[in-house]
């Protein structure tokens, strides 16, 4: 009798589609491209409206929920992330990164119920009035992400944690799409982070004329005519615009406060006192 | 504000005890037959020049030079050669040019209030007890930072820019500069401002303000021309700064234009603000905020209170108020103590106040204004007000940066922020209610820079100022207005 091995087991393979309103729906166009092996869906101009629509429409309600409540489910991230360590790595992405990322979202997660009181404050104003300077978050902003793990979570953490919803446009589809696998099973709502696998040069003109996104981050755009561009075209509705740095990229030191501020508005409130 | 007197049905100006006039000297205040441009701690005469007038008698007040190109490339040239010794002097240093400077407005405040209504029109009351008092308040309030930028929030060492391009209105000539010139200063970077076409004369006595103060030749550059002349100024590329207020057509110019360069930019735009009262308010405080909020400045403010949306249980009792308190609004000489509305800064600015009023009326919307006597010449127009309103029309819409108020209703809370969310500025809005927690949940939904609660209009050095949305960004004014200038 012929000796008869057990059969290879066929592993499952992942199909990478786009992360928008907390669903994972393939691109309205139907298109993909092979990256790395995998048929990963190509996000079109009607995707970033609808990422748009679905961080607009969440945006009050993650503003408006309590500041320790974006920090817990920030620090839910964490955990979330701290848990797929190894399927980041087995994607290339280096195993110190992956820990960098969980602790960035850890910082930033204590941030929350932090920054109004660091950029905020009572103003002594010459006259009976109180008046109070409190930030607020500017509302949607429109990412392109950088390439790297690190720097991805480097731009969406501090744009979230104040109150902003955000549609990133990610050039590492698999590493960025299990992110948001994290982010759906992190009780972060439906739309609070949208992300769009595909060509910034092809899609993030139409994030930066968009009238409703409120904030464009240009980081991870590494050609200057192409961020130019986009920065004229937010002009239409004078966006705030993060451009990006002249010196390359490194996300692994302290951030400070700039990746928050840029996206903060400050609302300053004036009521007299009186008996 | 006009002295209390009893009110009657019909035209009460009738039985109203008449004003003496109450004029303000202008001897107080000099005007030189022309001005040259200050460039490098001196006055030179640019090639063209154009005229500036009293807009409340059209009479012309002096010449002014017109910079062109070539001048603001001089005056940036001296920015920049100014720029490393004053940002290596220590900040205490700084910090007593500008506590002088403080000083010497204070000493000059009569003088350049009667300035500066004569070259705007604004009432001397308001230049006198709003802008002048202000402007020497910001001076002193950055002079303190100068040596305390560590201490700011923005990075132990936070350094200079470098060279600001500053470009201001004409709505609050002097106070515009201060705003912008005070932070830069403090924070050790050196300036050319233009100031705006039509006011050009108070940033030109403010540069002998300097020269009072000894200040080093080049931290303060002076240009005076029109648009082109800001446009050459903003699109220089010596510049590391630009700092802008006036329009969000401008604006937005202005961001497409620093596209893809290294320099900084904010902007405080137009405004369209709400200014909301409940069915709880104290009527007579709010007749009062609203006056204040429409009619202070000639409604020539970018945060003024220009939508009216009134509860409509008590509609007609702040209308009918609202009314009486306009008929007793005293339009007029700017240098008249007890004048209340003073003349509309330009012939242009008049003709965009009376076509967007024309559309107002074609559009449907109920149109009133008191009895009222304008004077024959000069730029006049007699405060308004529009009922019917509706957030299509386009005086809901637009703004109309004059003496016009258009009035909205509401019914619910919901619906008074909806309503005032409704517009893509975000400059500013007020909140009429007798309560708290009314006023924190309405103050935490409006999409606005600025809210005054039960008050409106009121500014102070210490607070951020600026606006959210199309209403431009950056603040000034307190540690905020620092992170403009810091790297």
């Amino acid at each position: 009798m012929p000796e008869t091995s057990a059969p290879a087991r066929l592993s499952v393979r992942k199909t990478y589609k786009l992360f928008v309103g907390g669903a994972f729906p393939r691109s309205e166009s139907g298109r993909t491209q092979l990256v790395d092996g995998d048929n990963v869906a190509l996000a079109s101009r009607k995707d970033a409206r609808d990422a748009v629509g679905a961080a607009r429409k969440v945006q009050p309600a993650w503003a408006g929920a309590t500041a320790y409540n974006r920090g817990q489910v920030l620090y839910r991230v964490a955990e979330m992330l701290q848990g797929r360590r190894a399927e980041f790595v087995a994607l290339g992405v280096p195993a110190a990164e992956v820990d960098a990322a969980v602790d960035r979202w850890v910082w930033y997660a204590g941030w929350a119920d932090k920054i109004a009181q660091v950029h905020g404050g009572a103003n002594p104003v010459a006259g009976p009035f109180f008046n109070l300077s409190a930030p607020e978050p500017t509302g949607v902003v429109a990412v392109i992400a950088p390439a790297s793990f690190l720097g991805l979570v480097s731009v969406i953490a501090p744009a979230v944690v104040t109150g902003n919803t955000v549609v990133v446009v990610a050039t590492t589809p698999q590493a960025a799409i299990t992110l948001g696998e994290v982010l759906a099973t992190s009780d972060v709502p439906g739309g609070v982070v949208n992300v769009l696998t595909g060509r910034p040069a092809e899609i993030a003109p139409w994030l930066a004329s968009h009238d409703d996104v409120n904030a464009l981050d240009l980081t991870g755009v590494d050609d200057p005519e192409l961020a130019a561009d986009l920065e004229r075209a937010a002009a239409g509705s004078l966006k705030r615009v993060i451009r990006p740095t002249t010196t390359p990229l490194d996300f692994t030191g302290d951030p400070g406060l700039r990746p928050m501020t840029a996206l903060l508005e400050t609302k300053t409130v004036w009521h007299p006192k009186g008996f | 504000m006009a002295a209390a007197h009893p009110h009657h049905e019909g035209n009460p100006r009738d039985d109203m005890f008449e004003y003496a006039p109450a004029p303000e000297s202008r001897s107080v205040v000099e005007i030189a037959p022309s001005y040259g441009l200050f460039i490098d701690g001196a006055f030179d005469a640019g090639k063209d020049t154009f005229k500036t007038v009293n807009p409340a008698t059209e009479e012309v007040l002096t010449e002014v030079a017109l910079a062109g190109p070539e001048d603001v490339d001089r005056a940036v040239a001296a920015a920049r050669r100014a720029s490393g010794p004053w940002s290596a002097l220590p900040g205490s240093e700084r910090a007593k040019y500008l506590f002088r400077i403080a000083r010497i407005i204070q000493e000059r405040s009569r003088e350049l209030a009667v300035l500066e209504s004569l070259d705007n029109g604004k009432p001397i009351r308001e230049s006198r007890d709003v802008d002048l008092p202000l402007v020497a308040a910001h001076f002193f309030y950055y002079a303190g930072w100068a040596d305390k930028l560590a201490y700011a929030g923005f990075g132990p060492e936070p350094r200079p820019l470098g060279v600001a391009a500053q470009v201001i209105p004409w709505n609050f000539p002097l106070l515009m500069l201060a705003w912008k010139i005070a932070p830069a200063l403090a924070t050790g970077n050196t300036v050319v401002l233009k100031p705006a076409e039509t006011t050009p004369l108070s940033a030109l006595f403010f540069a002998d303000v300097c020269r009072q103060a000894e200040l080093p030749a080049g931290v303060v550059n002076i240009v005076t021309g029109a648009g082109d002349t800001g446009r050459h100024l903003v699109e220089h590329p010596g510049v590391h700064k630009v700092a802008f207020t006036g329009s969000t057509e401008v604006g937005r110019e202005i961001a497409g234009s620093v596209a893809g360069t290294a320099k900084r930019l904010t902007l405080e735009l137009g405004g369209k603000a709400a200014n909301i009262v409940f069915d709880d308010a104290p009527v007579d405080q709010a007749v009062e905020g609203i006056v204040n909020g429409i009619f202070f400045n000639q409604g020539h403010v970018c945060c003024a209170g220009s939508r009216l949306l009134i509860q409509e249980s008590v509609y007609d009792e702040v209308l009918e108020a609202l009314k009486r308190r306009m008929t007793t609004l005293r339009v007029g000489d700017p240098l008249d103590k007890n004048t209340d509305i003073g003349a509309i800064n330009s012939a242009a600015q008049l003709a965009r106040i009376r076509e967007l009023s024309d559309v107002g009326a074609q559009e449907g919307a109920q149109r009133w204004s008191p009895p009222c006597e304008l004077p024959d010449h000069g730029f006049w127009f007699a405060p308004t007000l529009f009922t019917g309103v509706t957030q299509a029309h386009r005086i809901a819409r637009e703004e109309i940066f004059g003496p016009v108020l258009s009035v909205l209703t509401f019914r619910t809370p919901a619906e008074a922020v909806e309503k005032a969310n409704n517009t893509p500025y975000g400059l500013s809005a007020g909140i009429w209610t007798e309560k708290g927690s009314r006023i924190l949940a309405v103050a935490d939904k409006l999409r606005a820079g600025v809210v005054w609660a039960n008050t409106f209009n009121k500014f102070d050095p210490t607070s951020p100022f600026g606006g959210y949305k199309e209403s431009g960004y950056g603040r000034e004014g307190g540690r905020h207005g620092l992170e403009a200038y810091l790297a």
